[in-house]
């Protein structure tokens, strides 16, 4: 139980110290605080893992309910302030609502709750912990590195760093709330601060885009926080219980209107069809926040609540049509991806496949796909939290986040493209993480006797073809190389040491999952699996046995051709162009004799694939399946 | 001897490594003989009588005998990667593995394929692998579907597995066929779907994915080609398993010949018709199939 209290608490009192204006004195901090961050949660892991779940009752449980509503209060006025401070509407309703559902709750039923156990950990939640204490505290590093290059590159916005570096530190205390907490009131409390604290992240360098886009996502998240309190309120109204075990042992017996209410708020924070919108406006935030946001916090919260209720969800109404959101998101996301040239809209486009995928997943809720869901978001996790701090970096140095703007990447910045490579291939190559998990979904998908079935693996089938496409052509962009452009390399290192460190345990992270995923699967996930279902899954041998040769494949056979390959002197040749090359490398002469640059592009089909027609059609399936979901629930 | 029996005979004694083994010293001459009687048949579609049945094995083996030139030291590694992931495709196929897996395995090797040419940053090289991009977006749909079918069939992923099963997959999935068969001439490379790079000798993007590729690069992806395609006929066999085994090669020889009747007789067609027919084909005709599986549960 210390493990938990300190990991809640250690990151919110490290973000107070953080607030002391001297740069020096933050760095030391954020080094020596996430190196202390790490450490605990590998011990915890390693002393826990193997453990069965463990539920905590706390003495001063009733005074620290006090305690939480009275800081729900104060930081709503202050959020409230800065709505009205900025004349929005919308959001000043929406806490205005959200603080009178909480007195409401304090009035009528706090002194009737009786809470068993407030914090919890079990096998998840120590993955969680694990994502959110490595992954979360390695992109605070790089953001040492970064904010730096960042307010030398944009000199019009305040450095308020030090705030974004408290912020940063709080958002990670509340993560370990939502996924340690028992209680849903307490985790609904650490719910709301993610939410906050993203909407002071994304809002950080108070230009207009900047300002309109964060309450844009503080509109959205704070919906789905007040749908989340009620159906919390009804939950404890009806069953006489807001804890989490509780609930889950309720299955079969409990109404799904109040589980259907809290999954939304889940699907509104993993940014699903038809909200989606507000993670992409979160582009606009440093590369910091949309690593974070993206990868170990926020959407993963919400994914880690449907996760949680998802044996509430098998074969019901509610479920099916979460899994047909999920299934929506995954395809049309994917096929907007295609047509993006922005590398961070790339990005952000293939989180919101991927976490439909993970919501399909939850949806349907059989063991085989409760599986599959907790391995995407590890590995969702760590490659795309690599690709985001990679691409920050490319951005800084080029001076582009457009994918047209990458070529010849290789020979300009080899250390970062080799993690970018390291990043899209963990996205999608057969090995790795990401396609063992599509792989399993699609198996376990097969085994769903409703109609739902084949709609799902439609959906699975196209949406990986398309995966494919849009990740290749990125992939093939950076590694095309043309000797010319050598000249063109920027002087200096690539990044510094802050950041280097935080790519290179990224990139190691990334390999090394994918070589001890089984392992992984026996030690955290099965136990889990089986706690809650009493069968497990797990990929037969065999099949393990091929992909561990697929990996070294993967990994050592193009290292070693290359190794090879240096050593050798061969017969260089220049590119065909018609036979009228000239000069050097990718010039060519045009007709009058007038010599020209060769330029390559890469396919982007926007006729087909257009962002906005794809994402309104998207946007009204979706609507109908969530109507469904909260009205046709028997 | 039944096909059963030899089967089970394999499945017993374990013998499936041999059968793969088989398959790697032997897919490469098979491959390269149909590839010579395709010529053959071609031109005589053609009104011409064609060359020797061998003269596949001709060029490679003199494509081998050239001097390699090469754009960069990235090409060679990102061509030979492609060709090992190409027999460990139809070797872990015929060891009776996981179909699914070996799908996975069989895209791997064309992404390496597609960064071989991607890497010389040479625009006809690029503009192929592009749209062989586009190809396997077109036909990988189909060939998951088509997979999910078997499995809904059979209940197994694995090809010795769905062999003994002896179900007449033909008369559960025809609209799976039907659409695999519409893919088939993508995986082939025949007219009217040969966009990224075509055994005729005019392109409108000269040799496309290849242009940039000489002499022992060119003789390997010819070799992988030939691999390719043996794993292809296991998949259409597959279909036909159940009948008796020589009737079985007879049909997957035959549609075979029918791939070369239709790129002998169809122009090559723009990208946006191959993405769509592909789609739509795989959509109505394979999602079709394995919704109406679902719909009358038939097991």
């Amino acid at each position: 139980m210390e493990f938990i209290i300190f990991l809640i608490i250690f990151p919110f009192i490290l973000s107070l110290f953080l607030l002391i204006p001297s740069e020096k004195l933050r760095n030391v901090l954020v080094r020596v605080g996430s190196g202390i961050i790490i450490g605990t949660v590998i011990i915890f892991a390693f002393f826990y893992l193997n453990k069965s779940p463990m539920y905590f009752h706390l003495e001063i449980g009733k005074i620290l309910d006090k305690i939480l509503f009275g800081s729900e209060f104060i930081i709503g006025i202050i959020i409230l302030a800065i709505c009205i401070k900025h004349k929005k509407f919308l959001p000043s309703l929406f806490i205005i609502l959200h603080l009178i559902i909480m007195t409401y709750y304090e009035i009528n039923y706090a002194h009737e709750v009786k809470v068993d156990s407030y914090l919890y950990f079990d096998q998840f939640s120590i993955i969680m912990a694990l994502i959110i204490g490595i992954i979360g505290t390695l992109v605070c590093v790089y953001a040492i590195g970064y904010m730096k290059d960042y307010h030398n590159h944009h000199k019009e916005v305040k450095d308020r760093s030090n705030f974004f570096f408290f912020i940063l530190f709080a958002f990670l205390s509340a993560m370990f709330g939502v996924v340690f907490s028992n209680d849903i009131h307490w985790m609904h409390f650490f719910w709301e601060i993610t939410t906050y604290c993203s909407f002071i992240l994304i809002g950080y360098s108070k230009t207009e885009e900047a300002t309109k886009n964060a309450f844009h996502a503080l509109n959205l998240n704070m919906l789905g926080g007040l749908v989340f309190s009620i159906g919390f309120i009804y939950l404890f109204a009806n069953y006489h219980t807001i804890e989490l075990n509780k609930i889950i042992a309720l299955k079969g017996t409990i109404a799904l209107l109040p589980i259907a209410l809290i999954c939304f708020a889940g699907i509104v924070k993993s940014a699903q069809f038809p909200f989606s919108s507000w993670l992409l406006g979160a582009m606009v935030a440093p590369t910091p926040t949309s690593a974070l946001l993206h990868s170990s916090t926020m959407v993963k919260a919400g994914v880690f609540l449907l996760i949680k209720f998802s044996p509430l969800l098998q074969n019901t109404v509610t479920g099916y049509m979460i899994a047909i959101i999920g299934g929506l998101t995954f395809l049309f996301a994917a096929f907007i991806a295609i047509s993006q040239k922005n590398a961070k809209k790339v990005l952000a486009y293939s989180t919101i496949s991927n976490l439909g995928l993970i919501v399909a997943c939850a949806g349907i809720g059989s063991y085989e796909t409760v599986w599959a869901a907790i391995f995407l978001i590890i590995f969702h996790a760590i490659a795309k939290s690599l690709l985001f701090i990679s691409v920050g970096v490319v951005e800084h140095k080029i001076g582009s986040k457009d994918i047209e703007d990458m070529d010849n990447l290789m020979t300009r910045l080899p250390q970062t493209t080799i993690f970018i490579v390291i990043g899209i291939s963990g996205m999608f190559i057969a090995p790795f993480g990401m396609l063992i998990s599509k792989w399993a979904a699609l198996e376990a998908f097969v085994n769903v006797h409703s109609i739902i079935s084949p709609i799902l693996i439609l959906i699975i089938s196209y949406g990986g073809a398309v995966t494919i496409f849009f990740w290749t052509k990125w992939l093939g962009k950076i590694i095309s190389i043309n000797n010319v452009e050598q000249s063109k390399m920027p002087v200096g290192k690539e990044m510094d040491f802050d950041q280097w460190i935080s790519l290179f345990v990224h990139g190691v992270l990334t390999v090394l999952t994918c070589v001890a995923f089984p392992l992984i699967s026996m030690f955290a996930i099965e136990p889990y699996i089986h706690s809650i279902y009493n069968s497990s899954h797990g990929l037969g041998r065999s099949n393990v046995i091929i992909m561990i040769i697929m990996v070294m494949l993967i990994i050592l056979l193009p290292l070693i051709l290359m190794t090879l390959q240096k050593r050798k002197q061969f017969h260089q040749k220049e590119v065909y162009m018609g036979g009228r090359n000239v000069d050097t490398f990718l010039k060519f002469e045009g007709s009058m004799g007038v010599k020209k640059e060769l330029n390559n592009k890469n396919y982007y089909l926007e006729k087909y694939f257009n962002e906005k027609k794809i994402n309104d059609l998207g946007i009204w399936l979706s609507l109908v399946a969530i109507i469904i979901m909260l009205v046709g629930i028997k | 001897m039944n096909l059963n029996d030899i089967i089970l005979a394999i499945e017993k004694n374990k013998i499936s490594l041999i059968v793969a083994l088989v398959y790697i010293i032997f897919a490469p001459i098979i491959g390269g003989l149909l590839a010579g009687i395709d010529r053959i048949i071609t031109a005589r579609m053609q009104n011409r009588v064609g060359p020797p049945l061998l003269q596949p094995f001709y060029d490679v083996f003199k494509l081998f005998s050239k001097k390699t030139m090469w754009i960069n030291r990235f090409q060679g590694p990102f061509v030979f990667c492609h060709l090992i992931f190409m027999i460990c495709t139809g070797a872990l196929f015929f060891e009776g593995r996981d179909i699914l897996l070996i799908i996975f395995m069989l895209s791997v090797a064309s992404i390496f394929f597609i960064l071989a040419a991607y890497c010389t940053s040479s625009p006809f090289s690029i503009i192929g692998a592009e749209r062989e991009l586009l190809l396997i977006m077109a036909y990988e749909p189909m060939i998951l579907i088509m997979l999910v079918g078997f499995y809904k069939v059979v209940g197994s992923f694995k090809f010795y597995e769905i062999i003994l099963s002896g179900k007449h997959l033909i008369l559960y999935l025809p609209g799976v066929f039907l659409g695999f068969l519409y893919v088939l001439t993508i995986k082939f490379r025949k007219s009217p779907f040969d966009l990224s790079y075509s055994h005729h000798a005019h392109q409108e993007i000269t040799k496309g994915i290849t242009t940039d590729l000489s002499a022992k690069s060119l003789a390997v992806i010819e070799i992988s080609h030939w691999y390719e395609n043996v794993f292809l006929f296991g998949l259409i066999f597959i279909f036909f398993s159940s009948f008796n085994w020589i009737l079985a090669i007879i049909i997957t020889l035959f549609v075979y010949f029918f791939e070369i009747l239709i790129d002998n007789t169809y122009a090559r067609v723009k990208w946006e018709w191959v993405l769509k027919s592909s789609w739509a084909v795989a959509l109505i005709a394979g999602g079709g199939n394995i919704i109406l599986l679902y719909l009358l549960n038939i097991k």
